[in-house]
């Protein structure tokens, strides 16, 4: 009997003997042309789904419980449309523009079509066709991010041209200036899985959305307490587990980065959750749910820039930072200025995106992610990240609020305010949620 | 006939209706309501934001009832719905022209 343990041991020496007789280059690596990792591959197909699912259903539902009945149909509309119209603008071109050669600023055609990603197509250790759909999954996600923060009022027309357009002119290039070998990267920019390129990125635009189509016509008159708060829970709890294929897999590699990927995401998100919670339960006397799932999604935010450069104690103040100062700007900032940013994307998204990218260059350790920090007597890559930060929320602001102005000339950006009382659901899409 | 409407706290609604049942009534109508008295509303607060719930859920039972039963089915219901603090609710009675049963096309005190 004991020997049967052994077994699968021996047949494997058995074949790799006889694949070795048969082809002995199997054993060799290729100095030419790159291996493909069947490691790295087998975690990159893993991650590219877990953040396809932080959009679809996470994100969907995260953003529907929120909003009132009448627009819930209307608001995961919107997210499954944008994850379906991003899919098919990527291929067509978005890919091309992000990680075409191109030049500093922008990419270029050579891959539109997705031309040149043949089966064999290859990019690192992994098949580039695997690289192409997981950053798919980040073009998908980010533009999906701005529509909660004009919930209850868009035109489905408008948002989707609105999306579109910015995908392929604000999100790619700045996506080339960060990871596609443009001038931000080239600058030692830091951001391991989005801060800037998704994050401050949907923040800012959510913001210039939200002042350029006006508030909500009975915002501050009319009651708009979420219609259903446990799909909110459900909806952040997708986001927190499918966020280690964002932050993890963007080692794009099985290896030790990425588990220490997942280890600080953890660890920042549930200081951020916890420190969110008892700063309301301070100021307003109790914990609320919406409190410390928004939290947590804040640290998520937050450590998504910091992830492959920080270790578990910069993550954990990265978190509690964070969680506090994506309260006073969701909670305090927000009303003290007055713009309805209806699902606090610019608080959330924007300040906890600014937070990360900032204490990125705070708490960058050289023994994680091979670049000191202030901490370690580098401060000049706070200053760096500023420049990324700055650059990044310049180019959005301005890309956005043209894209807004250009859809509101050709079809109009906000609905009718009847269209508005009466909810987007039935008006817009001939449907309710009985 | 006189139709008995009372509006009572939602938590009282099974021991009402064992009460009722006990006196003999035949059938009731339930439905869920909103509504307030004396008894102030709750504040919901989401992410700062702050409402001031004023409707409070209630209970409103409705049972038609021939004269003769009206007191001791005021008197029931009063005793049972009763917690002693404000919200309890009120009971009105209303007169009823007629009544049909559907099935067997009975009238009046016959449908009841």
């Amino acid at each position: 009997m004991k020997t049967f343990r052994f077994l699968p041991f021996f047949l494997s020496v058995g074949l790799f003997v006889l694949a070795m007789a048969i082809d002995p280059s199997a054993a060799v690596a290729q100095e030419e042309t790159p291996v493909l990792d069947t490691g790295d591959t087998a975690w990159m197909l893993t991650s590219t789904a877990l953040v396809l699912l932080m959009t679809i259903p996470g994100l969907a539902l995260f953003y529907s419980g929120m909003v009132r009945k009448k627009n819930i149909l209307a608001m995961s509309m919107q997210v499954f449309s944008v994850c379906c119209l991003m899919t098919v603008l990527w291929m067509l071109a978005g890919y091309s523009l992000a990680f075409g050669e191109g030049g500093a600023y922008v990419g270029d055609l050579s891959k539109a079509m997705l031309s040149g990603l043949t089966l064999d197509a290859m990019s690192g250790t992994i098949p580039e066709s695997l690289f192409m759909v997981f950053q798919m999954t980040f073009a998908i996600i980010t533009p999906a991010l701005i529509v909660g923060a004009f919930a209850d009022r868009m035109k489905f027309s408008a948002m989707l041209l609105f999306t579109g357009a910015w995908m392929l002119c604000v999100y790619a290039p700045i996506t080339h200036w960060v990871w596609g070998g443009g001038f931000l990267g080239e600058a030692g920019v830091l951001d391991f899985a989005g801060g800037t390129v998704v994050h401050i990125n949907a923040g800012v635009a959510g913001l210039v959305a939200c002042i350029v189509v006006g508030k909500r016509s009975d915002y501050g008159a009319e009651p708009m307490p979420p219609h259903n708060l446990v799909l909110s829970v459900i909806g952040a709890s997708l986001l927190w587990v499918g966020w280690f294929g964002f932050n993890a897999g963007s080692a794009v590699a099985a290896n030790a980065t990425a588990a220490m990927a997942m280890t600080v995401t953890q660890i920042a998100t549930a200081a951020a959750a916890l420190s969110w919670m008892f700063v309301e339960w301070m100021h307003r006397g109790k914990p609320s749910v919406l409190g410390i799932v928004s939290g947590a999604v804040a640290g998520l935010v937050a450590i998504t820039p910091a992830s492959g450069f920080v270790d578990p104690s910069g993550a954990l103040y990265i978190g509690i930072a964070s969680g506090a100062a994506c309260y006073w700007a969701a909670v305090i900032l927000k009303n003290a200025l007055g713009y309805d940013d209806s699902l606090d994307v610019f608080g959330v998204h924007g300040v906890g995106g600014i937070v990360g990218a900032l204490l990125t260059g705070v708490f960058a350790a050289e023994a994680i992610g091979g670049t000191p920090g202030l901490l370690e007597g580098n401060p000049g890559q706070v200053w760096t990240q500023a420049y990324g930060i700055l650059a990044t929320i310049i180019y959005c602001a301005v890309g956005s609020f043209i894209i807004l102005k250009v859809v509101d000339v050709l079809v109009g950006l906000r609905v009718s305010e009847e269209v508005e009382r009466d909810g987007l659901d039935l008006a817009l899409h001939g449907e309710v949620v009985q | 006939m006189k139709l008995v409407m009372a509006i009572i706290k939602p938590f009282k609604l099974d021991v009402v209706r064992e009460a009722l049942t006990s006196l003999n009534i035949q059938g009731l109508t339930v439905s869920e309501v909103k509504g307030f008295g004396r008894q102030k509303g709750q504040t919901e607060i989401y992410r700062g934001a702050e409402y001031s719930v004023s409707f409070l859920p209630k209970v409103k039972i409705e049972v038609v009832v021939n004269d003769d039963q009206v007191d001791s089915i005021v008197e029931s219901i009063k005793k049972t719905a009763e917690t002693g603090k404000i919200g309890d609710g009120k009971i009105f009675v209303l007169d009823v022209a007629s009544a049909v049963r559907i099935r067997t096309g009975e009238t009046n005190s016959d449908a009841l």
